[in-house]
């Protein structure tokens, strides 16, 4: 139970949501005719290019984007700081919609989607050197570890409402569901470790296929620190956000603190990035005048300038400007993961890739459903704390 | 002994010390003892394209036509209809011809990437493949260094589409279509073993005509599909690959993590002790307090 988390109020809605809607709406359309046309007429996927969007966005970016949840959890209860613990079901509420959205875009990727269910139950085929094998079953786990982490809010809702049908077993749930949540938290900070790290080594396996700015033994190390970093940006984000929007009073002090973890990983991040470089001889390739080049220095300012920012506590204690650098680090993280898998990535001169139309509604339709759901879960269910405050002060604050 | 089998017992004492190295330096797989593969003589083929579409008819493929006005064969690379095809590198005077097909790597990228096995080395070390254990996902593909595996896109139930070595003729005891039907025997079946005695006897004999290399001995780790060329391999296509297995490096990484569920097991115990001690102890579990009055 979370001290002072309640649902927001009735939701009504507006025209925002209803852009949501409409963009979804034609999300819907797009998966349908992907089902019915085939990858090939629904996407510009091709034999140079057989990843695309879908992959680099929705699961690898998704899933980093998602990890508010993971980062969250492994500060209060691994860390024990209990002070963050108001983030935790916003945070996994988060992580829950992207992971399940990310399941959503794997299915729709995959040619043979109907062999699915093959992956966890053919374990004597397991290969144990693959590891998208890894990434599928951990993605697939996780997203049920994410919604059993959640369950507790709508639990706490029903025993709180006598005259809800489900107030009777609710109520009998909750103890259990309570001790046992211990076993799913651990597993819920294990699995995003093992397969965040291990979709950087998906891309280890095409060798000198992958820009060698990109390619590194160290893939998994820069990916799993980054996907951190990625997702407590977007917790911040969220939060500032959401208060804004309710009209609540911000909780900039408990947020600029998370900034301190932020700061080394991403300082991290790009002395990792740096001296791998200039150990494999390849620094040259980071002044050489070309986009491979110029990428690289975006991705490092995209970094390096939120992790500055957020160094100073001045600055850090303006909500604006946090959420500014929060958004910056998204960005960053967001590029990388697009030069690794898409970019970077050379099958050859003679193939090229830009996402077609319906793969581009397909993703937006994605992500307008992600907002659509979680405005709604915040609606009716205890998941977000703070009590509204006077609108006038929201408007001081200046975001 | 003759002349042959002491050159055949020089060959498998030279793969058991290669083996025995390369079991120390762990960077390469040696070949199953059964391992088959061809050899391509780039100075020998003159680019009449038989096997292309001897190749298309042994496999049931379609023709890929698309090229052509629905005339004749015309594929532009391999795809999800050709799984074999005769290219040319021209430059001044230098001019060569180039088949592509699989490779059939001693350490498959394409098998390392795939989820269930659906492309493995089976008997012989020819990379086949498995619908049935096949979800689609196409990593074999971005794994792939020689873009060989091929998806059907336009189909609703597609496959991965890829030289299989013509195992179901081999399996009845014939050869390769593309072998059998080359009429300057510019690519030639058989043991992998022989095949690179034989390229190595030519290049001896062939007086400086050929780089004196054979493209497939440790390139990539191996592969069971040999060159031999009298122009630069790069200028054929075939990418210079080092002689570490492809598959290697990912495969080090992904096995530190996972090995028998070791770290796994190990970390998810500490992770679980520390969530249940911080869990038991953490201040938001305790009731509200009071308001003081």
């Amino acid at each position: 139970m979370i001290r002072g988390a309640q649902p927001v109020g009735r939701f009504t809605m507006n025209r925002t949501t209803r852009t949501l809607a409409v963009i979804a709406g034609v999300g819907v359309i797009a998966m349908l005719y992907r089902m019915a046309a085939g990858l090939g007429a629904a996407t510009a996927l091709n034999d140079g290019y057989p990843w695309g969007l879908w992959i680099a966005f929705d699961v690898v970016t998704g899933t980093a984007l998602a990890c508010g949840g993971y980062g969250i959890a492994l500060l209060v209860y691994i860390f024990n700081k209990g002070a963050y613990h108001p983030l935790v079901r916003p945070a996994i509420l988060a992580s829950a919609l992207g992971y399940t959205l990310a399941g959503v875009s794997v299915a729709l990727d995959l040619g043979r989607p109907w062999m699915i269910w093959k992956i966890p139950l053919y374990f004597w085929h397991w290969n144990p050197d693959s590891a998208l094998l890894e990434v599928a079953l951990c993605i697939t786990t996780y997203m049920f570890v994410l919604w059993i982490e959640l369950s507790p809010a709508a639990l706490d809702r029903w025993r709180g409402d006598p005259g809800s049908r489900l107030h009777k077993i609710a109520s009998r749930l909750t103890g259990p569901v309570d001790r046992g949540l211990t076993w799913v938290i651990a597993l819920g900070v294990l699995l995003p470790t093992l397969h965040q790290s291990s979709l950087g080594t998906l891309m280890m396996l095409p060798g000198p296929r992958v820009h060698p700015l990109w390619q590194t033994w160290f893939l998994p190390v820069l990916f799993l620190t980054s996907a951190l970093s990625m997702g407590f940006a977007v917790v911040v984000m969220e939060n500032l956000f959401s208060h804004h929007v309710l009209g609540r009073k911000f909780e900039t002090a408990m947020l600029a603190s998370i900034a301190k973890v932020v700061v080394p990983l991403q300082v991290g991040f790009i002395a990792l990035r740096v001296i791998d470089l200039a150990v494999r001889g390849d620094l040259a390739l980071a002044f050489t005048m070309d986009s491979y080049a110029a990428l690289f220095w975006i991705e490092l300012a995209l970094f390096a300038i939120p992790a500055v920012v957020l160094a100073s506590r001045s600055r850090v204690m303006h909500a604006p400007t946090l959420f500014r650098a929060a958004g910056c680090l998204a960005l960053g993280g967001t590029l990388y993961r697009f030069d690794t898998f898409l970019v970077a990535f050379q099958p050859g001169a003679h193939w090229s890739y830009f996402p077609s139309l319906g793969e581009i509604t397909i993703t937006a339709g994605l992500v307008a459903m992600e907002l659509l759901a979680y405005t709604a879960i915040v609606h009716y269910f205890p998941i977000m704390t703070g009590a509204a405050a006077p609108r006038a002060q929201v408007e001081k604050a200046g975001v | 002994m003759n002349r042959r089998t002491a050159l055949k017992g020089m060959v498998v004492a030279g793969a058991t010390m290669a083996r025995a190295t390369s079991a120390r330096a762990a960077t390469r797989a040696a070949a199953p003892a059964d391992a088959v593969g061809l050899l391509y003589d780039a100075t020998l083929c003159i680019g009449c394209k038989a096997c292309v579409g001897a190749c298309a008819r042994a496999n049931d493929l379609e023709p890929d036509t698309s090229w052509s006005n629905g005339l004749y064969q015309a594929p532009l690379d391999l795809n999800a209809r050709t799984k074999n095809i005769i290219k040319v590198y021209r430059e001044g005077a230098n001019q060569s011809y180039m088949k592509a097909q699989c490779m059939h790597c001693l350490d498959p990228a394409c098998a390392s990437a795939c989820m269930l096995g659906a492309l493995k080395k089976r008997e012989r070390g020819i990379v086949s493949y498995d619908a049935t254990l096949c979800v689609g996902c196409r990593y074999c593909e971005m794994a792939c260094p020689y873009n060989v595996p091929k998806f059907e896109w336009a189909k609703l139930n597609p496959r991965i589409v890829k030289c299989e070595l013509c195992r179901h003729r081999i399996s009845e005891g014939g050869i390769p279509a593309c072998a059998e039907v080359c009429p300057r025997k510019a690519v030639i079946y058989g043991p992998r073993a022989e095949l690179l005695e034989e390229a190595k006897r030519r290049i001896a004999e062939g007086g400086g005509k050929y780089v004196p290399k054979v493209y497939g001995e440790t390139d990539g780790g191996g592969t069971q599909v040999l060159y031999l060329s009298h122009v630069p391999f790069e200028k054929l296509g075939l990418p210079t690959l080092g002689d570490e297995g492809v598959a290697r490096r990912a495969r080090t990484v992904q096995h530190a993590v996972d090995k028998y569920f070791i770290m796994p097991a190990v970390l998810y115990a500490a992770l679980s002790a520390a969530t249940f001690r911080n869990r038991k102890n953490a201040a938001w579990r305790k009731p509200p307090e009071e308001p003081q009055p």
